[in-house]
This record gives structure tokens, sequence and C-alpha cells, in this order.
């Protein structure tokens, strides 16, 4: 039982940080209709800001949690500068271009960014420094979670609630929505639509620069390329639970979560990444909009 | 209050509309009627700012709008009715009201202007919480004029408001717009395909063909003339 629960709450932990992550797929793709390949690249960026910060400031010998909150904070930033200028120089000028051009324009500023950091840092793994500190009270349960895997759970519980907040109360919110289900009309009520789409690309990007530091944390290693896997496995999420659908990205997120944690306790860690694609194929064949997903966007 | 000069509009190298020019007075209600593809629908979406004229000017209040953004224009006051309503199909009906007051911020007014549309159209008051989806054909068209309300519009841009509707609900529809005219002194642009009933709730009409401007008079000359008889009111 101890093991099952163990395996339980891993694979909910790494389900979390696929949510947060497939989240910036999904609400980009609710918004231009664009699988943002960069995306993972953004998180990689968040992971890789956060790093520098921790050493710069651990050199000064500052506090380990105030060291980490500065560095997610400064993470989310850069993070957010980028995928807003990732917006405006690779997709902007494509909007009213074929979807495939932008796809390209996609993938290339994936490879650009992988490139760029690899070039200006460093090819090699770097190791991060897990700054998380062990809590007490989580010792009687260390054999079934860890205090990592707290603060991840209870970090992207609050940014979820945070973005369902953002989406369904507020004004912006409300405008993000009438955006993906109608441009033309969204600009006929008044909406800066080029903004709302700023706007999408930095809530997304800010979500996968919180994702990146976590996972780092956890994992306490990083290199260049470590956007690519993550990024594939998150827009896998996505796709399960029904791209466009955020609460479809979080439910796909723990739903790959759990059958990667479970292949891995059971069978083999060999064969988590078979396990998943193999659900994302069993859902595609049943259900090709996904869990959640609506099939058929503007028609009722 | 809205001036169009001698504008050119153009989809690609077919161009839509011809030399447009229409001029509307504060507080009037003057129609534009012409068949299908006559470009009726692209003179609106040009003054919205959606379709920019290629040449030509066009001015609000004696301000240049030609290239403004949309979201600019609306915020002068211009709101527009698209053809086919185009309700956010997800949005609850409140919700799509609050997109039309989008651009506003006095919190009070906006939800007086809400119980104001409620008891023009007491059906979406019963309805505030459905998916603009799920209404019918003319609930949706109640729901677009209303969202451009919400708006407080000094100039209401209306696309074929009666397209697909029943005639008891058509009716009921025009008489709203001539309330809104009268109640608030807002300055309406009609588009119809419907002569007939568009010359009667307005002041003055533009017949449009193949982009052009063909005549404009008074409503009632419209009426009686004997081209547009034949071509527009069927008999």
């Amino acid at each position: 039982m101890d093991y099952f629960l163990e395996l339980f709450l891993g694979g909910l932990t790494r389900g979390s940080i696929y949510a947060l992550i497939a989240l910036g797929y999904t609400m980009v793709y609710g918004i231009i209709e664009l699988i943002n390949f960069a995306h993972g690249e953004i998180y990689m960026i968040g992971a890789f800001t956060a790093l520098i910060v921790i050493s710069v400031l651990t050199l000064m010998g500052m506090n380990t949690i105030a060291i980490l909150v500065i560095a997610g904070v400064v993470a989310v930033i850069y993070s957010s500068a980028y995928g807003y200028t990732v917006e405006k120089i690779a997709y902007k000028p494509l909007r009213n271009a074929p979807r495939l051009s932008a796809l390209i324009s996609a993938i290339g500023m994936s490879l650009f960014l992988q490139n760029y950091v690899r070039l200006a840092q460093t090819p090699n793994f770097l190791s991060f420094p897990n700054l998380i500190p062990d809590f007490e009270f989580i010792k009687p349960y260390a054999h079934i979670i860890g205090s990592t895997e707290i603060v991840i759970l209870i970090t992207t519980a609050v940014v979820m609630v945070l973005l369902t907040i953002l989406i369904k109360f507020t004004n912006t919110g409300k405008a993000m929505r009438a955006t993906s289900q109608d441009k033309t009309m969204a600009m006929l009520v008044g909406i800066n639509v080029n903004r709302i789409i700023s706007i999408t690309f930095v809530a997304g990007s800010a979500t996968a620069a919180i994702g990146g530091v976590l996972i780092a944390s956890h994992i306490g290693m990083i290199n260049f390329y470590i956007g690519f896997m993550v990024g594939i496995k998150a827009f896998v999420a996505a796709v399960l639970g029904g791209i466009g659908s955020i609460p479809g990205a979080v439910l796909g997120g723990f739903i790959l979560g759990w059958t990667e944690s479970f292949a891995t306790g059971y069978v083999s860690s060999d064969y988590e990444d078979v396990f998943a694609f193999l659900f994302l194929v069993l859902i595609l064949i049943f259900r090709p909009a996904g869990i959640l997903g609506r099939s058929g966007k503007h028609e009722i | 209050m809205l001036k169009i000069k001698n504008i050119q509009t153009f989809y690609g190298n077919i161009q839509a509309l011809k030399d447009v020019s229409i001029e509307i007075s504060e507080g009037e209600i003057i129609t534009l009627i012409g068949a299908n593809g006559a470009g009726k629908s692209t003179t609106l979406m040009a003054v919205s700012g959606i379709v920019p004229p290629r040449s030509g000017e066009i001015f609000f209040m004696g301000e240049p709008i030609t290239d403004m953004e949309p979201d600019k224009i609306v915020s002068l006051g211009i709101c527009q009715v698209p053809e086919g309503r185009r309700i956010f199909p997800y949005l609850s009906v409140t919700e799509n009201l609050d997109m039309g007051a989008f651009l506003r911020n006095d919190k009070a007014k906006i939800k007086k202007d809400m119980e104001y549309v409620f008891d023009l159209f007491p059906i979406l008051a019963d309805r505030r919480h459905q998916a603009g989806g799920t209404l019918s054909g003319g609930e949706r068209q109640m729901l677009a004029i209303s969202r451009a309300l919400m708006a407080r519009p000094r100039l209401l841009l209306l696309d074929e408001p009666s397209l697909g509707l029943a005639p008891l609900i058509v009716k009921k529809i025009f008489e709203i717009i001539g309330k809104i005219n009268a109640e608030n002194n807002t300055t309406i642009f009609l588009v119809e395909q419907n002569a007939n009933l568009a010359l009667k709730v307005a002041t003055r009409g533009y017949v449009m063909e193949n982009g052009r401007i063909t005549l404009t008079d008074s409503s009632k000359n419209l009426l009686a003339n004997e081209d547009v008889k034949k071509a527009y009111l069927g008999f």
C-alpha cells in the first residue's frame, strides 16, 4: 500500500509539473491556434535564469529560502520577456499567413533558443542545487513523499487557482476567452487583440518558468536540451486533455504523470515513455478531441 | 457625424467598394440597401476598421478614423452588430454583455445599463447564465444588439438584423431599433436586404450595387421610386 501511495504521489508531483507547462501550450493554442514549439525552451530558459541567480546569491551568502524565492521571481520575469518577444518576432508577422508557416517558425524558434543557450552558456549538464529545506513535519512520511514534492504540489496548486481566477472572473480573462472564440468580434467590442495575445504568452511563459525552477530543484540537473523532452510530454498532456481546454491540460498532466509513475514502479523505468505515448494513441483513437476537448470549435 | 469620403476597398485583387461616399448626421437613422454581395457589410467593416480602405477617408465627428485600430474606433463610440450576430458561443449571456462594456470602467452604470437591456429584452434576463451558443436565432440577435448597447454607442452599425428571423421577431427588433434611436438619440446606420422594412424605419437611404452607391434619397422617395420598387421591394 505504501508503495502504491508513493507511486501515486510521485505521479501527482510529476503530473502537476506537466500540467503547469501544458497550460502554456493550451492557452496559446486556444487563442491563436498555434502549437508553440518554443514553449519548452521558455521553460528551459526559466531554469537557467534561476540557476544563475542562485549561484550569484549563494556566493553572497543569503538565506536559502530567500534565494529560492528571488530566483523564482527573476526566472518568471525573464521567461515572460522571452515569451513576449518570441511572439512579437516569430508569430505576429505570420498571423494571417497559412498555419503551417507559423508552425515552422515555432520549430525554428525552438532550435534557435536551444542553440543560443548552448553557445551562450554551456553544452554540459550543470547541477542545480536543491534549496528546498527538509521540513520536520514530513519526516514520518519520508518514505512516501519528500519536502520537494510537497513544495511542488502546493506551488502548482496555487498557480492553478490564480490562473483560474484570472481566466474565469477578471475582465482580461473574459477578453482572452472572447478572443479565442471570435477574434473579429473581439475587435468589434473594443478588445485590443494584440495585447490579449501578448498577455496570454506572458501568462503561459510565467507558469512554464515556475515549472522549470521546480523541476530543476527536483531533478538536480539541467542543460540546454531539457526543454525538448518536457515540452513534448507537456504537449502530450495538453492533447490528452483536449488542446485549448484549461482544465483539460491539468487533467492531461496528471494522467500522464500517473501513467509514467505506475509504469516505472510496476513494470520498469525503461517503459515510462512507451506507456505515456501508448496512452496518447489510445485516447486519440477513442476521443480525437481529447478528454475534455471540444470537437468543432465554432458550431453549437 | 459620420462622413465616408470616396473609399475604395479591395479583397486581394477584387474591388469590393468603388468610390463610396455616405454621410450621416447625428440622431439620424439611415439605411444602406442592396443585393447580396453588393458591398454593404464591407462598408460597415471599413467604418469599424476591420477592413481598412485602400484609398479615401472616413471621418467621425470631424476626426479622421480611416486607419485607426478597431478598438480605438469602438472607444470613440462606434459599435457594430455584425452580420450573423457573432455571439461568443462559450461565454454566458451576462459575460457577452460584459464584453460589450469592455472599454468602460464605471461599474455602477454598467450594471444599470445591463438592467436596461434586460428590460428591452426580458428573455435575455431569463437566460442570463446560459452559454451564448445555446440561444435561438432571435435571442442571439437580441443579445447582439444588447451587447453593442452596453458600450453606450453614439453611432450604432447594424448589419442585417432581420436575416433569418421569424416575421414577429423581426417586427419586435425593428421596434426596438426605433426605440433606441428615439430614447437615447443614438445615430443608426442600418444595412438591410429587406428594403421595405429598412426604408420604413429610416429617414434616408442609399442604394448599393456592385460596390457602388447608385442612388440616394429620402426613404419616402425611395419607396416610391420605380427602379427601387422593381429591384428591391418586389413589386
